[in-house]
């Protein structure tokens, strides 16, 4: 694929290295006004305005003035179109108009002269024979024009032999990023579909970010980065090396957002803790509660809740780096894979709501998430977050912590272990795997020790309301069993 | 007296009511509002056969004066129209009066108004009620484009930042927007049903053929065909799209709009074949959804028959800034769906020389070439009338013409089916207009009155001639053609929406104010059209409509800056009240009046209504 990359002919690719690599002059930005001293004493080029800030391009739509009229300082001697608007544009100058470069109806960037103005009748000759070097090629600039950048720019990379013609397609988008960025389409390699250039491709060439919406990049810097492109359509596909006939497959929104978050969560500080749990109880308890429509999931997300009453902390978030944020409500996420994606249905006030509704918001939720309906508070506004991937076999397994959360609990499946008891005797028991990634955003050396001991101690608290026995009964009757569980867990730890 | 009853229909409620108990003096004020639009019909001439001083004398002096005859005539108007009878099969021994070819939205417009006419009505469909606007065109394209809208809006950073708003990544849902579209064709078609079946308009299902004269057969072929007889027929069979020579429409990668607006698949990139009405809606709701548009266009420029200012500004707001490029003077000699791991190639020829301007890969390829009349199998040559390129020709009352161009007796032909203005509601108002004609009144649609949309976002809108139109008209009549121009950037709503790019351009005759043509394009520029085409259907003038009032702040007042930017060197036309009260103050100052008066009042309110005639004319 890279080989493709230089297989444009010299001529073009000189061309269009003079062309970007042309300085821009200071009217950049400025309305209106455009003519500016050129190289010359006497021989001024016109050059073509930026009209506005969006600028890269202009279209002649008429020359008020012909070649040979006299200007005075002021007049209006062309009609510019714009991505806005019609201009006039004035000159700054008097003289002669001596030659016109780039005719009616034509295209020329921004900063290119499009004529030139001579002070004297007899530089007219001079002129002219100046804009015939330049006008075979309709808008681009002369040699003589360029700046020291110049010859640089013409040197790099005597292109490979020409192996046959290549076509270059390029989506309407790329093309107009390219031209945006001064890219050179025929060197970028197209990774879309049928090896077409891709907006993406260009700017990668174009060394952008392509996460970044376009936004026009000072002239300057496109000037300067203008011989850059070669090297960097080069390299970087290199770096990441394509496999030949490899298909580009863009990430649907909702893969976008996750995949936005999970590159987020890097800048978040975590600490991992892992924990097996003794679910002999747990399991019981639920093949008690089944029947009743009670998941695995809701358990989870109960016990959870209810060990995050007594450790607020786990409940808090860091936003700023420097206070805790204690959520009042416990928001129970929990993380599905819906087709295409991943969603986090938000349990809210999951400490307060008995198991068996806690079982049926999860049922409502779980259904309006596969069928996108979730309220944007139904799935964002959790406070702790729940990962099981139990139900694949999955034993043990570490969960990225979300930005704007205290922790997130990964549980993997349970199944039967062999364990000794304090006493030494053997016994085979369910364990379950639990690993919890906490929040250290004052990061583990600031933090006092106490916090981290509480963080810890939530790890305790929720093994503890996951191993808890049933069988006592409610006073209120709903769900006695999870009310017992946290009776348990209201007992104070040694730690603290 | 028809013309009296026809204009007071319009607004039974609110004339009727006050009559009664009214008094005299804002009765005659409310009549005299009548007058000005009975007025201007008569200028202008939509009824030729009575002469306009004639017909207003006798249409005021019938309200004025035999009002109590007049309301009960009304009565009975009404309530024919009220009950759901559809008429009884006139004497003549007729099956029906009128039997349409055709349950389009040109069809529908007809039927209901047959039978307000009290005309037995049938209505014929060989395919589903509804036609291209309502199943294929206009209202599935209308829920995808509200889609789009909503999408590029979401999606504009700098715009909901401007509000103060914040969006996170606006996604969609292909099904669920194809469902959205789906679910409104069928809404309305269902309406469409609904409203012709409780007017007991009889919807027969099958293939229509027109027999001979006044003599169609209609069902499925090979399983029982009925032939029936009425004594008008409109064929209103509309069209289908034009796919071109050399392109291949497999329906999933080289497509066509009825296609598209089920959208089953959104492509990365895709081509559209023409960029008129069809095309650049389209574009809009690719781009919105994220794909990539390359327009191929057989003009040198995009976006033909448009204003040319106005297709100038369009194409820097709806094409220029968006993930759009253009190949123009150029045609798609050849489209090959994309198979075997290949993309959809298409083979582009310069217009002129027909000399080959390279191939494009792309994903898909719209063909958005325009539409074709669909007069197949309608059975022409039983009444020996031939098509062009497939329409069926007709004058100017729809009145179709056959092979020796001789009209057909009995025999109309509305809607796309005629090309005359390839437009739904165009094809309504001809409809409208046939069924004036089968029953006796004399009625000619100005197609100048039309008004057209395209719903891309921002909306463009337009009536009446372009500006070179305008300016050839002009040269050709020898009168002077200026216009006025106004800019949303003025208006408070827009600016209220952030919405403010839009221009409004107004094309008129200085001399006597006459409205040759309005162009908008802008925000909801499709909804503020109706009241130029309604002033040029009215014939009214600009020194007239620039006095109408317009609630502030809405998207109207750039009309309103439009019509009084215009410059008109006639003046206003008095007002209906001020002109009375010059009328009556004069009136009671001459004694002659007065001894006619006593003598037979009726007379001297004729010759008043003459003289508010020929002051109106001043």
């Amino acid at each position: 694929m890279a080989s493709f990359s230089f297989s444009s002919s010299l001529s073009t690719t000189s061309q269009i290295q003079r062309l970007s690599s042309l300085p821009l002059k200071p009217q950049q930005g400025k309305l209106q006004k455009s003519v500016v001293p050129a190289i010359q004493s006497k021989i001024r080029e016109i050059f073509m305005p930026a009209l506005s800030s969006t600028m890269t391009e202009g279209k002649i739509v008429s020359w008020v003035k012909s070649e040979g009229d006299v200007l005075s300082k002021g007049e209006s001697v062309v009609v510019v179109e714009s991505d806005k608007a019609d201009m006039d544009v004035e000159t700054f100058y008097d003289g002669i108009l001596a030659a016109i470069v780039v005719n009616e109806g034509e295209t020329a960037p921004v900063g290119a002269p499009i004529g030139l103005l001579a002070e004297t009748e007899e530089e007219i000759a001079e002129a002219k024979a100046k804009a015939q070097s330049k006008s075979p090629s309709s808008a681009a600039p002369p040699a003589s024009s360029a700046s020291p950048a110049a010859p640089k720019a013409e040197t790099p990379a005597p292109p490979p032999p020409v192996d046959g013609p290549r076509k270059t397609v390029a989506t309407p988008f790329a093309k107009k990023l390219a031209k945006q960025h001064k890219v050179d389409i025929e060197k970028v390699i197209g990774t879309g579909p049928y090896g077409r250039i891709t907006p993406e491709d260009v700017e990668k060439a174009a060394g952008i970010a392509p996460a970044k919406s376009p936004t026009p990049v000072a002239a300057p810097v496109a000037a300067a980065a203008a011989a850059a492109p070669v090297k960097a359509s080069a390299a970087s596909p290199a770096a990441l090396s394509d496999i030949p006939g490899a298909t580009v497959v863009p990430f649907t929104t909702m893969q976008a957002a996750v995949s936005k978050n999970m590159v987020e969560s890097l800048t978040v500080p975590t600490f991992r803790v892992g924990y097996p749990i003794n679910t002999d109880a747990l399991d019981a308890l639920y093949e008690k509660v089944k029947k009743k429509g009670v998941t695995m999931t809701a358990l989870l997300a109960k016990a959870a809740a209810m060990a995050l009453v007594q450790h607020p902390v786990v409940n808090s978030t860091c936003k700023d780096g420097k206070s805790f944020t204690y959520n009042s409500n416990i928001n129970i996420a929990v993380a599905v894979a819906i087709n295409g994606g991943l969603i986090t249905p938000v349990l809210q006030d999951a400490d307060k709501l008995d198991l068996y509704l806690l079982s049926q918001k999860w049922k409502e939720l779980v259904e309006k998430a596969r069928a996108k309906q979730l309220q944007p508070q139904e799935y964002n506004s959790g406070t702790f977050t729940l990962s099981n991937l139990g139900m694949f076999g999955v034993d043990r397994f570490d969960a990225i912590l979300p930005p704007g959360q205290g922790a997130i609990m990964a549980v993997g499946a349970s199944k039967p272990t062999v364990v000794a008891d304090a006493d030494g005797f053997f016994s085979v028991k369910n364990k379950m795997q639990s690993c919890f990634s906490f929040c250290s955003a004052s990061s583990l050396a600031n933090l006092p020790v106490r916090e981290q001991y509480q963080k810890l101690a939530f790890v305790r608290a929720f093994t503890k309301t996951s191993k808890t026995r049933q069988g006592k009964k409610n006073i209120n009757g709903t769900s006695n069993e999870v009310h017992q569980l946290c009776k348990m867990v209201l007992q104070p730890y040694p730690y603290h | 007296m028809q013309s009296a009853m026809t204009m007071s229909l319009a607004s039974p409620s609110l004339t009727i009511a006050p009559r009664s108990d009214c008094s005299s003096s804002t009765f005659l004020t409310s009549r005299s509002l009548r007058f000005c639009g009975l007025k201007r019909e008569a200028i202008f001439g939509l009824n030729s056969s009575h002469s306009a001083a004639a017909r207003l004398v006798s249409s005021s002096s019938a309200a004025v004066f035999s009002s109590s005859s007049t309301k009960q005539r009304l009565n009975l108007k009404v309530s024919a129209s009220v009950s759901n009878d559809n008429g009884t099969p006139s004497k003549e021994g007729f099956d029906y009066d009128l039997v349409i070819i055709g349950a389009g939205v040109g069809g529908h417009g007809a039927a209901l108004h047959a039978v307000e006419k009290g005309l037995k009505t049938a209505i014929i469909e060989g395919d589903v009620v509804g036609g291209t606007c309502v199943n294929r065109g206009c209202v599935p394209s209308k829920a995808l484009l509200a889609v789009s809208g909503r999408m590029r809006e979401l999606q504009n950073e700098h715009h909901m930042k401007a509000f103060g708003l914040q969006v996170a990544a606006a996604g969609y849902d292909r099904q669920g927007v194809a469902d959205h579209a789906n679910n409104l064709a069928s809404k309305i078609r269902n309406n469409l049903t609904n409203s012709m079946k409780a007017l007991g308009v009889d919807i027969l299902m099958g293939a229509g053929t027109v027999l001979g004269p006044q003599k169609v057969k209609y069902g499925k072929a090979g399983a029982g065909e009925t032939v029936i007889t009425a004594k008008d027929i409109i064929i209103a069979t509309g069209s289908i799209p034009l796919v071109p020579k050399g392109i291949e429409v497999d329906g999933k990668t080289v497509i066509t709009s009825d296609h598209a607006l089920k959208l089953e698949f959104v492509p990365e990139w895709i081509a559209i074949v023409g960029s008129g009405y069809i095309g650049l809606e389209f574009s809009d709701v690719y781009t919105a959804l994220g794909s990539e548009v390359t327009f191929i266009e057989a003009l040198d420029q995009l976006m033909p028959g448009f204003d040319p200012e106005i297709g100038k500004l369009a194409q820097r707001v709806l094409i220029n800034p968006r993930k759009i490029d253009s190949h123009t003077g150029v045609f798609a000699s050849k489209i090959t769906p994309a198979k075997d791991g290949k993309p959809v190639i298409i083979e582009l020829i310069d217009a002129k020389t027909r000399e080959p301007k390279g191939t494009l890969e792309v994903d898909a390829a719209l063909i958005a070439t325009g539409r074709a009349p669909f007069t197949e199998g309608l059975g022409l040559e039983n009444i020996n009338v031939q098509t062009q390129r497939g329409f069926i020709p007709v004058d100017e009352r729809m009145h179709v013409i056959d092979a020796d161009g001789k009209l057909v007796p009995h025999l109309y032909c509305i809607g796309d089916a005629n090309g005359k203005m390839m437009l739904a509601h165009a094809a309504s108002a001809q409809g409208i207009s046939v069924v004036e004609q089968v029953t006796g009144k004399d009625h000619i649609l100005n197609h100048l009155s039309v008004p057209a949309a395209c719903f891309t976002h921002p909306e463009i809108s337009m009536v009446g001639l372009t500006e070179p139109q305008a300016r050839e008209k002009g040269e050709k009549e020898g009168f002077e053609v200026s216009v006025a121009k106004t800019s949303f950037k003025a208006n408070t709503k827009a600016l209220a929406e952030n919405e403010a790019e839009g221009l409004a351009k107004l094309i008129y005759r200085p001399d006597n104010g006459e409205i040759l043509g309005v162009h908008i394009f802008g925000l909801h520029a499709a909804d503020l059209i109706h009241e130029a085409s309604n002033a040029i259907a009215m014939g009214t003038h600009i020194q007239d409509i620039k006095f109408a009032v317009h609630a502030h702040p809405t998207l109207s007042e750039v009309l309103d800056e439009l019509f009084k930017a215009a410059r008109v060197s006639r003046k206003a036309s008095l007002s209906p009240e001020l002109r009375f009260s010059v009328i009556l103050s004069w009136y009671s100052k001459q004694p002659i009046f007065e001894r006619i008066n006593s003598a037979k009042s009726q007379f001297a309110f004729l010759y008043l209504q003459c003289l508010v005639f020929f002051l109106n004319l001043i």
